[in-house]
């Protein structure tokens, strides 16, 4: 095609409130063209609400949507030219697999000979050669959702949008999907807006990931800052296992239980202690300047196959965990119950989140 | 693998077994009461019908009640008569229940269930005094007559009743609801995704309604189509009242045969003849969908 294969997505101000409750909330949001971006957030953040406003399923309260320079917030769905991908699928019952990807074509008005030849490159894109003249009914879910793929990217948008997509499939088959998906956005290059409430999915996937909540959006960034440096004690909650410890501040030195913390740069602020389990590690007496210190009392271990985690009350009260990876060694050294044990967190991961503790039990 | 009789010496096999036996037997046991009323007023009834349509007026054994039937003119014509009414009855109920069952379908469920039941009010009421209302409604200086002329929209009073116009009028009225039940039902179970599935994909709110939902309504439409022409080849009160005698149909013409002329063979054969027709119906209708959708009224309901 001459034209770009993907569109920028600019969303400005855009609210929705359904009686005093805010579904979204002045939401901004700048989407680079070509980048596969996606919404995070637990269910009834909003997330899926915005979604439904860029396919035009939603209509906002007040906000402007604009797909590179055209404003699109009033224009009805069948206007906008984005795939979709339904989180059902919402394959037509009535309609085999090649009249289901075809039929976007046809409502374009395209000739029959023409439809063919784009349904059969469709469905090898998502490796379901000869699929065509089967029943919706007769296809696993894998399949159906590759179906569902095929017929929201058959008429070539710019914008391809999915809504949970994989949340159907079981466990193994939604990772191969995730790569697969993955893939096949590097190949198709149209800006994709990926809703999910999987972090895990989020940070596998994504190029960007806006972490939404109570329809505001929390943070966006790339998925290793989110997850590194996360901007608020719901992220750093809602996107891997943390503790949040509260912090003192005398003068622009944080401390923890009356000692200083060591910090990598200069960013001191912040009145939480952002503590995860894998960053933590036993200390023996002696090693380890670069550490801060915590002692405390073992008081559960959990062994979980590849990992097991163990459970810490620190002198102050409070409860962490500390993950290990389950090898022969670690296994060995792993404390019992009612250990007196040391934890260290590398100063370069000793990350300082602003707010309250409101929230901060995981 | 091949399956193996295991389970049958195994430890408690022969208790479990009988277990199931008893609750078979349970199951059974607390269907036949409606079996056999089943048994006593309709295949009882219908056997005897079938053997009473085998003797002539002397009394003998014969085909004549049948092959009369084809001969005759007059009883070709009163088939005739019965699947014209039956046909543009279920045609005028399409036209008017189709969009009413899409309405409610689209509507909230609060405010459908108060729209359903508007639609089944009417069955409170017996059949008799709506049919005899609508007589009153449609005569010559009946309430329509009366205002269409006082509103200068005609002159002479409209012929609506005592004929075709009054019998389609009162049996459209009395099978609407069999018909808006069973589409609702399947109309609401039409998955609204769907429906923003083909607007995403370019579909305008006609050509969706058209390529996606219609097709999907299609198996209620036909339940309802189904069950409406299959009460309306039997339909008696109706007919008898507002069709003046202009409009003669099996039924109608089963109760002169027995009333008048006390001709119970040929209104036998009259009768035999119509089951057949309408379980024949029932077949095709069979053909195209399932006929738990004809029978059990949808998927929703």
């Amino acid at each position: 095609m001459g034209q770009e294969k993907a569109l920028p997505i600019k969303i400005q101000g855009v609210t929705k409130t359904y009686g005093s409750v805010y579904a979204l909330n002045d939401v901004d949001l700048d989407i680079h063209s070509g980048e596969f971006l996606t919404l995070l957030g637990p269910s009834g953040s909003g997330k899926t609400t915005l979604l439904m406003v860029l396919a035009g399923f939603n209509r906002p309260d007040c906000g402007s949507v604009r797909f590179g320079e055209r404003e699109i917030i009033r224009m009805p769905p069948h206007k906008r030219d984005v795939g979709m991908v339904f989180q059902n699928y919402a394959l037509f019952p009535h309609m085999d697999v090649a009249a289901n990807i075809g039929f976007p074509l046809k409502l374009r008005g395209l000739a029959k000979e023409q439809i063919r030849p784009r349904v059969d490159e469709a469905l090898a894109t998502v490796q379901l050669e000869g699929y065509g003249a089967r029943g919706v009914d007769q296809l696993s879910g894998g399949q159906k959702q590759r179906v569902a793929l095929a017929r929201a990217i058959v008429f070539n948008p710019r914008i391809l949008l999915m809504d949970e997509p994989l949340s159907a499939l079981d466990k193994k088959l939604r990772e191969r999907m995730q790569i697969e998906l993955r893939h096949l956005h590097e190949k198709l290059g149209m800006t994709t807006v990926y809703v999910t409430h999987d972090q895990r999915e989020a940070l596998t996937m994504s190029d960007r990931i806006a972490v939404i909540n109570e329809g505001r959006l929390m943070q966006l960034d790339k998925p290793r800052a989110i997850y590194d440096q996360p901007a608020n004690a719901f992220v750093a909650n809602f996107i891997g296992e943390s503790t949040l410890l509260p912090v003192e501040q005398n003068g622009g030195v944080p401390s923890f239980g009356g000692v200083a913390l060591k910090l990598a740069q200069g960013n001191a602020d912040g009145e939480l202690l952002l503590l995860r389990p894998e960053r933590l590690i036993f200390l023996d007496d002696d090693d380890k300047a670069e550490f801060n210190r915590f002692t405390g009392v073992v008081r559960e271990v959990v062994y979980q196959g590849e990992s097991f985690l163990v459970y810490i009350t620190l002198a102050g009260g409070h409860e962490v965990a500390v993950r290990s990876v389950s090898q022969r060694h670690s296994i060995a050294a792993a404390p019992d119950v009612g250990d007196q044990v040391s934890l260290g967190l590398h100063r370069d991961e000793t990350v300082l989140i602003e707010g309250s503790t409101e929230g901060g039990m995981d | 693998m091949k399956p193996q009789s295991v389970s049958s010496v195994g430890v408690n096999a022969k208790a479990l077994r009988k277990d199931e036996q008893r609750e078979r037997l349970l199951l059974f046991g607390l269907s036949f009461p409606a079996l056999l009323i089943v048994l006593l007023v309709i295949v009882v009834p219908v056997g005897w019908l079938f053997w009473l349509s085998l003797f002539n007026d002397a009394g003998a054994l014969s085909t004549y009640n049948y092959s009369r039937m084809l001969e005759s003119k007059s009883y070709l014509r009163i088939f005739k008569t019965t699947f014209n009414v039956s046909f543009l009855t279920t045609l005028i109920c399409v036209l008017i229940g189709y969009p009413l069952a899409y309405f409610l379908s689209q509507i909230s469920r609060r405010w459908a269930a108060l729209g359903l039941i508007a639609v089944l009010l009417p069955f409170w009421t017996s059949l008799l005094v709506r049919t005899y209302a609508w007589l009153v409604v449609l005569q010559r200086k009946g309430l329509v007559n009366q205002w269409g002329i006082e509103l200068g929209w005609w002159e002479t009073p409209l012929r609506l009743v005592h004929n075709l116009n009054g019998t389609l009028i009162g049996m459209a009225h009395i099978m609407l609801p069999f018909l808006v039940l069973p589409l609702y039902g399947s109309m609401r179970s039409i998955d609204f995704d769907y429906i923003k599935a083909a607007a995403n994909l370019g579909a305008n709110p006609t050509k969706a309604f058209w390529y996606v939902f219609f097709p999907l309504s299609l198996p209620g439409l036909l339940a309802g189509m189904t069950v409406v022409f299959v009460l309306c080849l039997g339909f008696f009160v109706t007919p008898a009242v507002l069709g003046g005698g202009k409009v003669i149909m099996v039924s109608m013409k089963i109760e002169t045969l027995i009333d008048l002329f006390f001709n119970f063979g040929t209104a036998s054969a009259l009768g035999v003849v119509l089951l057949v027709l309408t379980l024949g119906v029932l077949f095709i209708a069979h053909k195209l969908v399932s006929l738990d959708k004809v029978l059990g009224s949808g998927d929703g309901v």
